[in-house]
């Protein structure tokens, strides 16, 4: 029996592979009748296991750029290769695919779906992959989230803190080769927050999951192993963050 | 087979929450489906019952009748047939009751022989039904005993005959519901009817001769054989076999059934429009749980799935609800409908009208529902990072498809309720166009608002008006559902009162309500001296001189029937003209072409006018020969004038109008119509009649005005009770469509109480828009329904289309009420409680 559904790839492979490959990326949509760009020429990698931080002003083009390399959206220009899949090449089926498999998501504002139990809620990605032992694999870890005697509660019924844990819980059942987390202490307060913080980054820890962080609070960006930075939908810097504060 | 596991798993768990969002939808389902299988069951169980019950009420194998006695040439015929026979005579007339020395309007029913053969004369005694022919006796109706305080063994005159009662007639055999209301049957031996004296020349009689056939005889293939039905009906004799009972039963209510079938059908597009709409709101609620699910890796036809199985799964246990309280009505409209109906139906539940129900439900809620719900395939992933995220909407064929096919599925299921294709096909481009212009209303209105709002507007009503047309406005979607809505309900209002004003109006006013006849010309004037003693105006007294015609425009009639090319019909041939002659016109007559030519002894020419139709059923033009048969005389005169008479007054009218100085001589009687002020002269005056002229009939036409509406009354609250379902239905769809806005204001609203608005502000706010977005769909679905209305009236059902406006106006003031109530109480939660906590409540 596993320990965790999340730690049956803890041993990972120790090459630095490239899991997210960005290649001259641009998006523009059609507001009225003028083109408006919101990123443009984006390119950098990101390698298994990496934690990297994608900052930038409100404008520059961040929750964009991650809904692109979710395989969320499509670009209008470039190459996004995600888990070695050519995202432009895949239709939106096999993107679902990729995304149930593959990836795991933590929001902002949390987005539980409100008529299911928490743990419902963090059992939907295995159950859609049809695994057996879902609720025992998302009890294990509504346990490690410390809301094991919340799991039959409804997300109305929980504090945002709490709705934020059982989001974490989802994301990490299907055990991600990647994760992306959108401003995902941007709704709790300080004390909250950086609780759920911790808990990311234990959980990221044990699973050695690969993390990309959207986020303008520098703090958090500062716990991250690289920076990426962008304004006016360009990457204006992309550095190794030497000053990175231990998990 | 996991992923069929997980969709049903997911589709349980996400209505396990949402029992509120979709009562709406299951009530509409659920009345829709109700009214229909009422309906159709309560039809159902009637045609069964004509066809069980078809022979009892004939009485006979075989029946033949018309308003003149048999000619020695067809009763040679009929004398061919084997089994027992029987003959009746009957005929209206007063019977005056010395007992109570009242006098009292009668169907007289003379009868020689057995009959009926078939179904059982109910009498008390019972011996009373076999002795009253060989007694010379009569059998008289229960009621107008009980009313007269007549007992078995106590007199009643008919015309100068006295009867002695020799039984109550506990029920009037072979009636058919609306018929027999109007006067009480008497029998009597067919050989004591001319003792009484009342079979005049042009008296109004009816002669039937019944037939008792043997089991093995085939009545159809006699009725064929050397054309003997053809023989009878040009001689305009009526042959009816029990399978032209049945026929005439069904036709019989025919009306009654296309009139529920109306209301059945606006039920059933009342709750497709209630699923729609309801499914609307729904699906727009669950977006965003939706796009997490689509963010979680869940396909897009997984996320249809989920939704078409919980929405399908509901659908079809309101489907059953439905048909299980559409069955169950079936124990209280027999019960309503029982003083209308000519036998008791017999309460059953009615396994095609179920199944029906349950096809037609299941598909109209599988269709309806599929609309809204192709959108969830299109709600993108990205929108649980950026709400606002609209995927760009290219060309949908599936969509295209589904419109496709719910209209022609909506057309088949029209098609089979009306039984015609035409009247179909009608209603559903109707039900477009009506979408259409709503459409095209609610665009131009956002339009306007947009464009002409004035900037200097007070902030509230400048907000309110804005919110037709911004992002996330409900304006199209509220003025279609409710203005639809609205146009059924108001057709069905302005149909129903059309249906009972077009009788009721026989009995307004200054019309006369007594008709007298059979008087004879040295009765005449004596008669016209009673009735202004009464002080009653004599409204009309004329002569009439029975004749038929002998033949036209240079050919005899028995020329005319033999010949293929002619054009003329043979009820106008055949029939026995009843003439008068007078060289003026009614008040209810109007000249359409030619004039009333005197007659002038110095000429021979003799120049009649003609009603307009009857001129066309004989196909006869001004100046065209016709020669009549008057009672052994033969008369040729001309087609001199055409009239047109206005045919809802209570008079007596003419086909055929001679001038003066022709008929005078000819045997004739005459009618005389006047109006008495109340019952209790009427009583008196009818009393005084009959007393001092036996031999004359007084038609009471206030009784069978009374019956009639007293009929009416009980099928208006049939109606009433079939269109409750409609309105019921309508109320739902109007409560969904406004609970949708509740999700589209309400984040708005609860901001701009963050901000600092006041309960009034807000409240203004809403107002103004429901109170638009009502008057306008109110109103176009109002002027929509006069048009649909007058469509039907016209086209349909064959009504002199006019307007209530009284019922109009309260639909109106109901529905913008309703709207502007509706969308208030919406936003009572923003108005009373914190921002915070009604947040928090619509979350979840």
């Amino acid at each position: 029996m596993k320990l965790f559904g999340f730690m049956r790839d803890n041993i990972k492979n120790e090459i630095m592979e490239e899991i997210l490959k960005i290649e001259n990326v641009s998006k523009s949509y059609i507001s009225g009748e003028r083109e408006l760009l919101v990123l443009d020429d984006i390119t950098f990698n990101v390698n298994a296991g990496d934690i990297i931080s994608i900052v930038g002003p409100s404008g520059s083009g961040k929750t964009t750029l991650l809904g692109l390399c979710a395989g969320l959206d499509k670009s209008t220009g470039g190459v996004i290769t995600l888990c070695d899949k050519d995202l432009a090449k895949l239709n939106e089926n096999e993107r679902a695919e990729l995304r149930n498999k593959k990836v795991g998501f933590i929001f902002q504002n949390f987005q539980l779906i409100p008529t299911l139990t928490a743990l419902e809620n963090v059992m939907i990605p295995l159950e859609l992959q049809g695994v057996d032992g879902a609720e025992e694999d998302a009890k294990k870890l509504l346990d490690r989230v410390g809301l094991l005697d919340r799991a039959s509660h409804y997300p109305s019924q929980l504090s945002g803190g709490e709705q934020q844990r059982v989001s974490i819980a989802r994301a990490f059942i299907n055990s991600p080769d990647i994760l992306f987390a959108d401003e995902p202490t941007g709704n709790l307060d300080d004390t909250t927050g950086q609780k759920i913080e911790q808990l990311l980054f234990d959980l990221n820890q044990e699973s050695n999951t690969t993390l990309v962080l959207v986020t303008h609070d520098l703090e958090l960006a500062n716990r991250t192993h690289r920076i990426v930075r962008l304004k006016g939908g360009r990457v204006i810097s992309d550095k190794v963050n030497n000053q990175k504060v231990n998990a | 087979m996991r992923k069929l596991s997980f969709i049903l798993k997911m589709a349980f768990r996400d209505c396990r929450k949402n029992r509120g969002r979709l009562f709406l939808f299951m009530s509409s389902i659920v009345l829709g489906i109700t009214a229909l299988v009422a309906i159709n069951s309560f039809n159902y169980n009637l045609v069964k019952d004509i066809d069980k019950q078809s022979k009892s009420l004939l009485g006979a194998d075989l029946q033949v009748n018309a308003n003149k006695a048999i000619t020695e040439d067809l009763k040679v015929i009929l004398d061919s047939l084997p089994g027992e026979r029987a003959e009746e005579q009957e005929l209206f007339s007063m019977a005056y009751i010395p007992k109570s020395d009242g006098s009292q309007f009668v169907r007289i029913k003379a009868i020689n022989g057995d009959f009926p053969f078939y179904g059982n004369l109910n009498t008390e005694p019972p011996i009373a039904k076999n002795a009253y022919q060989p007694n010379k006796s009569a059998l008289v109706d229960d009621g107008l005993m009980l009313e007269h305080g007549l007992a078995v063994g106590d007199s009643i005159h008919l015309g100068l005959a006295k009867f002695v009662i020799e039984g109550r007639l506990k029920s009037a055999f072979g009636s058919i519901g609306l018929g027999s209301g109007f006067a009480p049957v008497i029998y009597i031996g067919l050989d004591q009817l001319e003792k009484t004296s009342l079979v005049k020349p042009g008296s109004m009689m009816e002669y039937s001769y019944f037939f008792k056939l043997p089991a093995d005889f085939d009545t159809d293939e006699w009725e064929d054989q050397k054309d003997r039905k053809q023989k009878f009906r040009s001689e305009s004799y009526r042959l009816t076999t029990i399978n032209d009972q049945k026929r005439s039963l069904d036709r019989a209510f025919s009306g009654l059934n296309s009139f529920l079938n109306l209301i059945a059908l606006v039920s059933l597009i009342l709750g497709c429009i209630g699923v729609a709409s309801s499914v609307f709101i729904y699906i727009k609620s669950k977006i965003s749980s939706i796009a997490v699910l689509r963010c979680l890796g869940t396909k897009a036809s997984d996320a249809f799935w989920i939704y078409f199985i919980q929405i399908s799964v509901l659908g079809f246990l309101s489907v059953l609800t439905g048909v299980i309280l559409g069955s169950l009505t079936q124990i209280v409209l027999p019960i309503i409908l029982k003083d209308v109906l000519p036998y008791a139906v017999e309460l059953s539940i009615s396994p095609r009208a179920i199944l029906e129900g349950l096809i037609i439900g299941s598909v109209i809620t599988a269709l309806f529902s599929i609309i809204p719900l192709l959108t969830i395939r299109k709600i993108s992933p990205l929108q649980t990072l950026r709400v606002s995220f609209e995927e760009s909407s290219g060309r949908d064929f599936l969509r295209w498809l589904v419109y496709v096919l719910v209209i022609s599925s909506l057309y088949g299921f029209l098609w089979f309720l009306t039984e015609d294709a035409q009247s179909a096909f009608s209603f559903l481009v109707g039900l477009l166009i009506s979408f259409v212009v709503l459409s095209l209303i609610a665009t131009s209105i956002m339009w306007f608002v947009r464009r002409f709002t004035p900037k200097k507007l007070n902030f509230v009503f400048r907000q309110g008006l804005a919110n037709l047309y911004r992002p996330n406005n409900q304006t199209k979607t509220l003025i279609i559902s409710i203005g639809l809505g609205t146009c059924i309900l108001t057709i069905l209002f302005i149909v129903q009162g059309l249906l009972l004003n077009n009788v009721a109006s026989m009995d307004a006013g200054n019309q006369p309500n007594m008709i007298l006849y059979g008087i004879e010309t040295d009765q005449r004037d004596s008669l016209a001296d009673i009735t202004r003693r009464f002080d009653m105006p004599v409204k009309q007294q004329v002569p009439i001189v029975t004749m038929r015609l002998a033949g036209w425009k240079g050919k005899s009639k028995t020329e005319w029937m033999a010949d293929t090319t002619r054009t003329a019909n043979r009820w106008a041939i055949n029939r026995e003209a009843r003439v008068s002659y007078r060289d003026t016109l009614e008040d209810d007559e109007k000249m359409l072409s030619g004039d009333l030519i005197p007659f002038n002894p110095g000429r021979d020419s003799i120049f009649i006018s003609l009603e307009e139709g009857f001129a066309d059923a004989l196909d006869v033009e001004i100046g065209d020969e016709l020669i009549w048969n008057v009672q052994g005389a033969m008369i040729t005169s001309y087609v001199g004038s055409l009239r047109e008479i206005e045919f809802r007054s209570m008079r007596t009218r003419f086909f055929i109008l001679f001038p003066e100085g022709v008929l005078e001589e000819a045997p004739q009687f005459h009618v005389l119509v006047t109006k008495s002020p109340n019952n209790s002269v009427m009583a008196e005056y009818r009393k005084e009649v009959v007393k001092r002229f036996p031999n004359i009939s007084v038609v009471d036409l206030a009784s069978i005005l009374t019956t009639l509406n007293d009929i009416l009354s009980k099928i208006s609250y049939v109606i009433k009770f079939m269109a409750g379902f409609s309105i019921l239905t309508g109320l739902i769809v109007l409560l969904s469509s406004l609970l949708l806005s509740k999700y589209q204001r309400i984040q708005e609203s609860v901001l701009l109480r963050t901000l600092g608005a006041s309960h009034k502000q807000i409240f203004t706010i809403n107002a103004t828009e429901y109170l638009m977005i009502g008057v306008l769909s109110a109103l176009t679905g109002i002027v929509l329904a006069i048009f649909g209305s007058y469509m039907i009236a016209t086209y349909q059902l064959d009504l002199q289309f006019s307007l209530n406006w009284t019922p109009i106006v309260l639909i109106f003031i109901l529905i913008v009420s309703l709207t502007v109530g509706i969308g208030l109480l919406n936003s009572r939660d923003v108005i009373n409680k914190s921002p915070l906590e009604v947040l928090r409540k619509e979350v979840s």
